[in-house]
């Protein structure tokens, strides 16, 4: 365990001794009069300056958190101030939301960073105002004139470390929105608040390398085109030596009938391999014409976390290659920033695509009506649709060994609606699952505490904490069903719950929807079974037993 | 702050013999503020554009046919974002979720549901309704049977002379209790704003202006009735005798109609505009355009295979140039 992460057993008296949510006493404090402190384990380090220069990103320069000078740009007060005006032209939702808040506290105790930390700044409702206050300061009239009254206040050097804290101490992943009679979005907030830090030069490496990255190479972990294919290509023996089965992947090839975008995870970290080995499996099986690319090979986007412009730029690549490649639609991965840029954005963006033609399955010869317009199909509704239509010959009793819950990733859950077809197709694959209780689920499910790019090692207190709401779910239907296995369509998910669940739910293990559907899948002309995709024994399958099927 | 303000009347009208700018310039002058001042923040929201499709999507999306749709949480049609945002608004649909968390030992989390918050703010919101309506019997000749009808629901309790309504009673209580809890709660203390107290204290005090003109000085209706008429009517004859209590009471809606503009109270308003609950979820199905899509250079693929040629080459990837 790393430096950066505080021990279980430390954390854990914390909760055990001053058990109320908000922790300390704000009886006769305000909270912008809260100092902000950073130490280890509580902030991400800054992008480096070649990032940032590559990028071609405002002040680049060597700083950390704890540096008393943050090195900003002259003249960043008019910066702000002008970036956060122009932002108020161009969107509604950020004036609405900045002007509607009653502060009724619905929000406050549904942030699982709030519920992790006990930080005050950390309820969505401070979180909004941190931002809130100095607007109201450079903005309305009347409420410049009573500075006390509304809680404005003018921006200074300390706010920009504040707003630095917090608007990394949220996830974007929209869960107090569910809550607020208002509908006010804090990751719309907090969108627009990092565009703005962005503009000052107060960033994270963890983000803007991924970005820079992806805009050179294709994908977040810059893999170039040639190791990228070697990757797959080697996963595609793994499933060779396991099932007998040899898939063949094509890269870049034109005149394919679908373009497949995954995240780059799925390539190269683990768990997510055994996710793309799923996906490798499936295709093979219903003999899908496919191709991937080395070019749009990452269908994460992390431009999500830095700038609106950014985001565009690297979804660009989606279509691009589309239309190059000639392909008739889209289907992409598992993902969860990725769907809510490709559900809510992408079109918008970079479209229309009329290049492409609606998604139809060549398989079952349904239409995706649902994506008529972006012809972009998620790959849980492509094999729900499968199984709904009997084309996949499954023996979900390969899954015996794991005893499932399924985790809703944030974005899919309240930015794009897709509750059903993944639990149908976990529940097809797979002959034990027990969902989580009611409150940590579907619209109301908890982030992994790592998500919108704060996924980094030097994080790990602050991931841990925020993680906690999450945990204590997984750990709930441990003990009650004794669940082994959390099940995830999300690629961020895949590589952050596992050191959450040893963290706080040792015993469990993260899995993506389709390595259970790979398990699952009896493919034509396969060797004999006795391990699942991760090489471990399957439950009823020994070696030299001969009552598989 | 509010007591201060209620002064101002009582020392204007008692004293100084005012009645004439606290009963009529007054009320014309807050009539137009709130009036012009809610055009204007409406109007003010709706010029900026709404450039991205992002409803929060709290139900099953429109998928598979055979995947049952949840129409009002994750709406792909206008009619039922509108029934969306019409159930927020009459029914404070969000609020109704509202949980309560609470740590335990081990550490455990729990979440209670806590329906009280919503529960409050609908009985205090409905209670304000009902009585506005009620007062239109002091704005209109005759008073149509439908309104008649509401103000005799509302009396159902005939317990006192005159009849008591029972909204009074509503609105006081779920009116402290909106008060208490933000003095009470840890996190609601850390939240409130002087902002967040002055319009509940100045409903409060209207309130009781209201409630000790009917009930205790019992403040003659017909001068009230005959000024209230001639405001409607844009008439400028000066008020009758009325008790110095009524100017206090008007004098205070007058502040609350000047404040609301500028205030919070714009929520009101802001409800109907959400983007994450008024906008359909069906952003993959039909575009969504943005008026100002800002024009980005992205790397295209022909920069990328001129840097990776050889490499892709090596790897037997496809490539358009040589």
């Amino acid at each position: 365990m790393s430096k950066y992460t505080p021990k279980s057993s430390e954390l854990k008296k914390e909760f055990e001794e001053k058990p109320t949510i908000l922790k300390g006493d704000y009886l006769d404090k305000e909270w912008w009069d809260i100092p902000v402190e950073f130490r280890d384990g509580n902030w991400c380090f800054p992008a480096k300056p070649e990032v940032v220069e590559n990028l071609g990103f405002p002040n680049p320069r060597k700083w950390t958190a704890t540096d008393s000078d943050w090195k900003l740009p002259v003249g960043w007060e008019k910066t702000i101030s002008e970036g956060l005006k122009s932002r108020l032209k161009k969107y509604r939702s950020l004036k609405l939301f900045l002007d509607s808040c009653v502060r009724c506290g619905a929000c406050a105790d549904k942030c699982h960073f709030f519920l992790g930390t006990g930080d005050p700044k950390n309820m969505p409702v401070v979180r909004a105002e941190l931002l809130r206050s100095v607007y109201r300061h450079d903005f309305p009239l009347v409420e410049k004139i009573l500075t006390g009254f509304s809680g404005s206040r003018k921006l200074s050097a300390e706010i920009i470390k504040e707003w630095h804290m917090y608007f990394n101490q949220c996830t974007e992943c929209r869960r107090c929105s569910v809550f607020c009679p208002f509908g006010i979005d804090t990751a719309e907030i907090t969108m627009l608040a990092r565009e703005l830090l962005n503009l000052i030069g107060v960033n994270n490496n963890w983000i803007l390398e991924p970005v820079s990255n992806c805009n050179r190479t294709g994908n977040h972990l810059g893999i170039e085109p040639h190791t990228f294919v070697q990757n797959i290509e080697s996963l595609a023996e793994d499933i060779e030596d396991l099932t007998g089965v040899k898939v063949e992947p094509t890269f870049n090839r034109k005149g394919a009938e679908v373009l497949f975008i995954t995240p780059s995870g799925d390539v190269f970290g683990d768990p997510g391999v055994y996710t793309m080995m799923g996906y490798l499996l499936l295709f093979h099986h219903i003999g899908l014409d496919y191709t991937i690319s080395t070019y749009a090979s990452e269908g994460g986007n992390f431009g999500m976390f830095t700038s609106n412009d950014m985001m565009k730029k690297l979804n660009a690549k989606m279509y691009h290659e589309a239309k190059r490649l000639g392909v008739k639609w889209i289907l992409g991965g598992e993902c969860g920033h990725m769907w809510r840029v490709v559900h809510q954005y992408m079109d918008t963006m970079n479209g229309p695509a009329d290049f492409l033609e609606m998604p139809v399955s060549p398989i079952t010869g349904t239409r995706f009506t649902n994506a008529a317009s972006t012809k972009m199909v998620h790959i849980a509704e492509f094999t729900a649709d499968l199984i709904y239509h009997k084309k996949l010959k499954l023996d979900p009793k390969r899954n015996d060994h794991l005893r499932t819950t399924f985790h809703d990733s944030c974005n899919i859950a309240r930015g794009m609606g897709m509750f059903d077809e993944p639990r149908y197709v976990l529940q097809q694959v797979c002959n034990t699952f027990h969902e989580m209780p009611d409150n940590t689920i579907r619209e109301q499910t908890f982030c992994c505490g790592s998500g919108s790019g704060l996924n980094t090692e030097e994080y790990m207190e602050i991931r841990m904490r925020g993680g906690l709401p999450r945990a204590n779910a997984v750990k709930h239907v441990k003990e009650k069903h004794q669940v082994n296995s959390l099940v995830t369509i999300c690629a961020i998910d895949r590589a952050s719950l596992p050191t959450l669940m040893n963290y706080w739910v040792p015993g469990v293990s993260v899995y993506g929807l389709h390595e259970l559907v790979g398990n699952a899948l009896v493919m034509q002309g396969e060797k004999k079974r006795t391990e699942d995709l991760r090489e471990n024994p399957m439950a009823g399958f020994t070696k030299g037993d001969d009552d598989e099927e | 702050m509010v007591s201060v303000l209620a002064f101002i009347p009582y020392v204007g009208v008692h004293y100084a013999g005012l009645g004439y700018l606290f009963g009529v310039v007054l009320p014309y002058l807050a009539m137009a503020v709130l009036l012009g001042g809610f055009l204007f923040r409406m109007v003010d929201w709706l010029r900026r554009p709404v450039p991205f499709c992002i409803p929060t999507t709290c139900g099953q999306e429109k998928s598979l046919d055979w995947i049952q749709q949840d129409k009002l949480e994750s709406p792909s049609s206008f009619l039922y974002a509108a029934a969306r945002v019409l159930t927020e608004v009459l029914f404070f649909r969000s609020l109704f979720r509202n949980t309560k968390a609470k740590m335990h030992k081990g550490p455990t989390l729990a979440y209670g549901s806590s329906k009280w918050l919503w529960l409050g703010g609908l009985g205090f919101h409905w209670s304000l309704l009902v009585i506005v309506l009620r007062h239109s019997r002091f704005f209109l000749v005759m008073v149509p049977d439908s309104l008649q009808l509401l103000d005799e629901a509302d009396r159902f309790f005939d317990i006192t002379l005159p009849a008591f309504y029972l909204t009074d009673a509503l609105v006081l209580a779920t009116v402290t209790f909106l008060v208490l809890r933000r003095l009470r709660d840890s996190k609601m203390q850390v939240i409130s704003l002087p902002a967040d107290f002055f319009p509940l204290f100045l409903i409060i005090a209207i309130i009781i202006a209201g409630i000790s003109m009917r009930y205790v000085t019992k403040v003659d209706v017909m001068p009230v009735k005959a000024l209230m008429l001639n405001l409607v009517n844009f008439g400028f004859e000066p008020p009758g005798e009325i008790g110095t209590l009524f100017y206090v009471h008007l004098f205070l809606v007058c502040m609350l109609a000047i404040y609301f503009p500028f205030s919070k109270l714009m929520h009101s308003g802001a409800i109907f505009l959400s983007p994450t609950r008024n906008q359909c979820n069906n952003s993959r199905a039909k575009r969504h355009s943005n008026p100002w899509n800002s024009a980005i250079k992205f790397r295209t693929y022909s920069e990328y295979e001129d840097d990776y040629r050889e490499k892709m080459k090596k790897a037997k990837l496809p490539v358009d140039k040589q």
